[in-house]
């Protein structure tokens, strides 16, 4: 076998990726860590970080971030789940709905905001819609900063629509390792699909499940175009005080202590859904 | 949601051990009845994904005067191009739009260039420290493109390539290089083995063997794998608005003009954001599936 030969070959073709990393992704993360306890003068403390947790802000950026992660998740399981569950199903031209549930993968978060801002706009496509349903009589503003429900509802319906597709690709291939005998037996016994969905598809799906919601929570700490293109200045995120810190109040330090809080939010749930979503070494793979 | 939970009302018949011939019929029924709820099910799914995109496209070809008329039409009275021109020749636009496909070309390049012989060597060689890499890989999506952008941004200036189109390609290039490590290297596990042997048995040198015999097959995955890299790069905003002043990229250039820009630049700007990611998007639809479904495990 070639791997005996050339030992050194692997490392070889691992040292541009590796070297590249360090520069890119090691370094930033440590001196964002840097930035973080540094003031504006570069003298070390916590008068960043003590700056950062008296902002009047920060608490409601905090709140924000994770009513819409507890909003989103739940919303985009059940659809990313029906998804792959009717794409398993095999109807006539299958690849064709798989193309279709999978476009969102390709549309920024920015865009997908836009559009969504013009569907929830006084005048555009939502209450064109209700009205001509008879429901409203004169346009409803849903996107205004004193009604932070309905700027909350759009952000969720807006990153619902451009984030599931990531959880239903991932959910499919979790779904092509079961073996078809398992559903076969489960309908042998008279099992509804609902039976099948809890016993025998959600545990085997487990795995999967585990990598989407880590994947899917480290996206939602980060989504902010939706947020900004929606919400304007009504609604605040962490990551959109990062950027107001960094663009606006031209403050770096501020903005990297945003930053390493979002961070180490982002490692805390990925341990925690470690924890809760244990998967056993035989379930891998 | 409900579109989830319908399937399940589909009701059990409790009498098919007492009477088979009943019970098969009822079977027969409920098959019948289970499968125009999926199909009605599968039809909502994908009325929910393409409404808001034909939405937007209407919205966006509407003369700019009748982007604010209300109540809205699902089917436009007039079709005109004159919001989109309106969009492309605002001040900065062109040039937003050149620095976009750069740096998304750059970073695809780049990131091919890097990551696919590690990927190569994940998928072909037993090595100590393999597992370490592939999780250092894989670990690198849990750090969000906030904490990397900010300090780089601090870095970029002191190296004087703050606010150019490397700087952000640079960035999207650490993006996307695990996603391009773990994709290309299930991809090398997707070519046989025994024909690279089998080429190496018959005089080639292992990088003959790789250029004559691995990559033709693995040529189509690659070229799925990094055109994804340019969606990455295209979409990306938070980054290239935190690294650029003047040389913004699309994105950025419309996030940052957002609170300042009218309703019809800002739904013209969405629009042809989209498009180019959509048409990618359908050109490499069949190997979506393997690329995320993989990566994911």
């Amino acid at each position: 076998m070639t791997s005996h030969r050339l030992g050194w070959a692997p490392y070889a073709l691992l040292l541009p990726s590796l070297a590249f990393l360090a520069i890119f992704f090691a370094v930033p993360m440590v001196s964002a860590f840097g930035l973080a306890f540094q003031d504006a003068s570069g003298a070390w403390g916590l008068a960043s970080i003590r700056r950062m947790l008296g902002d009047a802000q920060f608490r409601e950026a905090l709140l924000t971030t994770l009513v819409l992660i507890v909003a989103i998740i739940p919303v985009q399981f059940a659809l990313a789940l029906a998804m792959a569950l009717v794409i398993n199903a095999k109807l006539k031209g299958a690849g064709l709905w798989l193309y279709v549930y999978a476009l969102p993968l390709g549309i920024s978060d920015l865009a997908a905001g836009i559009t969504f801002f013009a569907i929830f706009t006084e005048r555009g496509w939502l209450n064109s819609g209700l009205e001509g349903l008879g429901l409203i009589e004169r346009p409803f503003i849903f996107l205004n900063y004193q009604t932070p429900f309905w700027l909350i509802f759009a952000v969720v319906l807006a990153e619902s629509w451009r984030a599931t597709a990531i959880i239903m690709v991932n959910l499919v291939a979790g779904l092509q390792g079961i073996p078809r005998d398992y559903l076969e037996a489960a309908d042998v016994f008279g099992a509804t699909l609902w039976q099948k969905i809890r016993r025998v598809i959600l545990p085997l799906l487990r795995p999967s499940i585990q990598v989407s919601l880590i994947l899917r929570t480290i996206l939602a700490f980060q989504a902010f175009a939706v947020v900004i293109a929606l919400a304007g200045s009504g609604l605040t995120v962490l990551s959109s005080e990062a950027y107001r810190w960094y663009g606006e109040y031209r403050d770096p330090n501020v903005a990297a202590a945003y930053a390493a809080f979002i961070l180490v939010l982002s490692v805390v749930s990925t341990l925690l859904f470690l924890w809760l979503l244990p998967v056993r070494r035989e379930q891998v793979g | 949601m409900s579109v989830a939970a319908r399937p399940a009302a589909v009701p059990v018949p409790r009498e098919t051990a007492i009477a088979p011939d009943r019970g098969r019929r009822a079977r027969a029924r409920r098959k019948t009845l289970g499968r125009a709820l999926l199909y009605a099910t599968a039809a909502l799914l994908a009325l929910f994904v393409l409404a808001p995109i034909y939405l937007i496209t209407v919205t966006a070809f509407t003369p700019r005067d009748a982007v604010y008329d209300y109540p809205k039409r699902l089917i436009p009275e007039s079709f005109s191009i004159e919001t989109m021109r309106f969009f492309v020749t605002s001040t900065g636009v062109l040039g937003s739009l050149w620095n976009s496909v750069v740096v998304a070309l750059i970073s695809l390049v780049l990131s091919t260039l890097i990551g696919t012989p590690a990927g190569y060597a994940l998928a072909r060689y037993v090595f100590r420290g393999r597992d370490a890499f592939r999780l250092t890989i894989l670990s690198t999506r849990a750090f969000p493109i906030v904490i990397l952008s900010i300090p780089l941004a601090v870095s970029f200036i002191d190296w004087g390539i703050y606010d150019t189109v490397w700087s952000v390609a640079l960035m999207h290039t650490a993006l996307a290089l695990p996603f391009t490590v773990l994709i290309t290297g299930s991809i090398f596990v997707g070519v046989p083995r025994d024909l690279e042997e089998a080429a190496q048995t018959l005089g080639c040198s292992p990088a003959q063997a790789f250029v004559r015999v691995v990559l033709p097959l693995a040529l189509p995955g690659l070229a799925a794998a990094s055109i994804f890299t340019f969606v990455l790069s295209w979409n990306e905003v938070f980054a290239a608005t935190i690294l650029t002043l003047r040389e913004r990229t699309l994105p950025a250039l419309v996030l940052s003009s957002l609170a300042a820009s009218p309703a019809p630049f800002r739904f013209a700007a969405a629009w042809f954001m989209l498009v180019p990611s959509l048409i990618i998007i359908f050109v490499i639809r069949r190997y979506l599936l393997g690329m995320w479904g993989r990566v994911s495990r």
